[in-house]
């Protein structure tokens, strides 16, 4: 009892608040990260290994863009656009071909074409890390902190795109479309609904939605030819934990785990803390196969 | 997954000799031709194909997993690197180093490995194998790389060559010649056990699982217990190769417990023609020598993955049997 009331005296409750507001930031990043990723597996049942690399290639884009014109909004929109079109193209060239094929030829393909844009990447752009400069300087106190107000907002437009990702699902054509799909792809097609440009736009939009979150991730934690497993490994847990192909569930399980991680880094070495993400993974597999935020099993 | 053309449509097939005759015939043939290949090629092309056979190896492995119970596993970089450490281990802990303590540490550790990612990794259906299979290889990659007191971190171990021993009848240094001689015979050894397994009831599970997991287990057969058996053996042979790469380049390092060694084996199956144990190799022959003579032309700046990444996804497409597909169901039988 002793030694548990010292350990509690021994957390220092300002560092744990500050943790908390990191964790659900960059929550929120690996949310739009994995809510492009959820997406693409629930409609075209395509593990997209590339995505890490499309959100690399889209902050890249974001980089040159932003050099250019000196514009981060420019960057991000150009980025969005320009990947998009790029995520439409790959999934017309390499994926189109391998429906109705088994589904591991998606994922060898979909590596293959990672494997392809992160050596294009440390071709082009060489090994040394870039760095996207912050749109906004303003910081505010928090306890002994300056803290910038950019983080906050990278976790605002963020949880805006997901939200008006979510918002375009419910209500806009297109997105009628997709979950007529993913709910019934066959039927869906007989309604005269153009199922495989469907699959194109899915892919296209979460192509875009990753080299957003590459973009606004990019003034915190530098662009570099690896960031891409980096990301594509969470997200994959994330999409593991919350459910497969439940956007929801992964949104809740991306915050979750991102604020596991940011509390374990209070204690242990940032590299270290990814370990309490594999844990949260591993008894996930253990007791909830079918992932902690899922609803009953369709 | 389709299978490759009967071997009836094979116009240089012998008519009289049997298929058994033709296989140990082509076998002692390409056997003699490694054998000999060390005495005639210069040092460089010798390490070459040493290598070759030790990639070959690890790409083997994997195709129990992707070509015979229709399972592709993201992370044989931890059973290899496993295997590296655990013989590494075992060179620096024991005096004077002993050659088959080494194996019995790497195997060890591989096993101890392939254990872990297989209870858990099979308890979820093919793509989502894949994604756990990386990620566990991934814990123990930072796990090896973090750890520094014991593992050497970013630096990895190095040791010295043991000598080559057989208690109280040899004992020598290993030359390169002899080096060859003696992967050669683990890999051979290696694939001849691998071709019975799959051959076996055991394999015959394996390949209903590939081709219907939900009859498979609706006959009655526990498939997820038949899964972790397969990882668990896929995982000791990929903890030999690492063995063998830890006793040919005398270190271990964290860099192969990397998920970059889990995708080169991937593309060595896939371009050799997964399902037919010896097209991973000649995968991995074809890969290695794409890749050097690229860099030989171009330079060593040169992305030679880009190139190596396209003729992966137009075989992916075009040609998902691979270089050996057409022979696929010749040698398996």
């Amino acid at each position: 009892m002793h030694t548990i009331a010292q350990f509690l005296q021994a957390i220092p409750f300002d560092v744990v608040i500050i943790q908390t507001v990191n964790g659900v930031i960059t929550g929120l990043i690996l949310a739009l990260v994995a809510s492009g990723l959820t997406l693409i597996l629930g409609i075209l049942d395509v593990v997209n290994f590339a995505h890490g690399e499309l959100l690399m290639l889209g902050a890249y884009v974001g980089v040159v863009v932003i050099a250019a014109t000196g514009s981060f909004w420019l960057g991000l929109l150009a980025s969005a656009i320009v990947v998009a079109i790029f995520g439409a193209v790959l999934q017309i060239v390499t994926l189109r071909p391998l429906i109705g094929r088994d589904p591991l030829n998606t994922i060898l393909v979909t590596f293959g074409v990672s494997l392809i844009l992160q050596n294009y990447a440390l071709w082009q752009f060489g090994p040394i890390e870039r760095k996207i400069p912050e749109p906004i300087n303003a910081h505010f106190e928090m306890f002994y902190l300056q803290y910038p107000w950019y983080r906050i907002m990278i976790a605002a437009l963020s949880a805006a795109i997901i939200g008006g990702f979510w918002l375009y699902l419910k209500h806009g054509k297109f997105g009628i479309w997709i979950r007529a799909t993913s709910q019934d792809r066959v039927m869906a097609q007989a309604m005269g609904i153009p199922v495989p440009w469907v699959y194109t736009g899915v892919f296209a939009i979460g192509s875009a939605m990753a080299a957003a979150s590459g973009v606004l991730f990019g003034p915190l934690g530098g662009v570099s030819h690896t960031m891409g497993l980096d990301w594509v490994l969470r997200a994959f847990i994330v999409v593991v934990v919350g459910g497969m192909g439940n956007l929801a569930g992964s949104i809740a399980a991306a915050i979750f785990i991102s604020l596991l991680e940011a509390y374990a880094s209070i204690w242990v070495d940032p590299s270290q803390a990814v370990i309490v993400s594999f844990v949260v993974l591993i008894l996930t597999l253990l007791f909830r196969p079918t992932g902690l935020f899922a609803s009953a099993p369709r | 997954m389709t299978t490759a053309p009967v071997e009836k449509s094979m116009p240089w097939k012998p008519a009289r000799l049997s298929h058994t005759a033709v296989f140990w015939m082509a076998f002692c043939v390409v056997m003699a031709l490694l054998i000999v290949a060390p005495l005639v090629l210069p040092p460089f092309w010798r390490r070459f194909l040493t290598e070759v056979l030790i990639w070959g190896l690890l790409a083997m492995s994997s195709d129990l997993l992707i070509g015979y119970t229709g399972i592709v596993s993201f992370g044989h970089s931890a059973f290899f690197g496993l295997g590296m450490y655990g013989a590494a281990g075992a060179l620096l802990a024991v005096k004077p180093p002993n050659l088959w303590l080494a194996i019995l540490f790497g195997l060890g550790g591989a096993a101890g490995a392939a254990l872990f990612v297989a209870y858990f990794s099979t308890r979820l259906r093919d793509i989502y194998f894949a994604i756990t299979t990386l990620i566990f290889s991934q814990i123990f990659y930072v796990i090896i790389f973090t750890w520094t007191a014991v593992t050497g971190g970013e630096n990895g171990l190095i040791f010295s060559r043991p000598h080559l021993s057989v208690p109280f009848l040899y004992d020598a240094r290993f030359t390169p010649t002899s080096l060859h001689w003696f992967v050669l015979t683990v890999v051979t050894g290696s694939y001849l056990i691998l071709r019975r397994v799959t051959q076996s009831p055991f394999g015959m599970v394996l390949q209903s699982i590939r081709e219907n997991e939900a009859r498979t287990r609706a006959i009655g057969y526990p498939v997820q217990r038949y899964k972790i058996v397969a990882v668990m053996l896929s995982g000791l042979f990929a903890g030999l190769a690492g063995v063998l790469y830890a006793l040919q380049n005398e270190f271990a390092a964290p860099d192969f417990v990397y998920f970059i060694t889990s995708g080169d084996t991937v593309i060595f199956n896939v371009i050799g023609g997964i399902g037919t144990l010896v097209g991973p190799i000649v995968g991995a022959g074809f890969f290695q020598l794409m890749r050097e003579l690229l860099s030989r032309w171009f330079g060593d700046q040169f992305p030679y993955l880009i190139p190596l990444g396209v003729v992966f996804i137009v075989m992916i497409i075009f040609l998902p049997q691979g270089l050996l597909g057409f022979a696929r169901r010749w040698l398996n039988r």
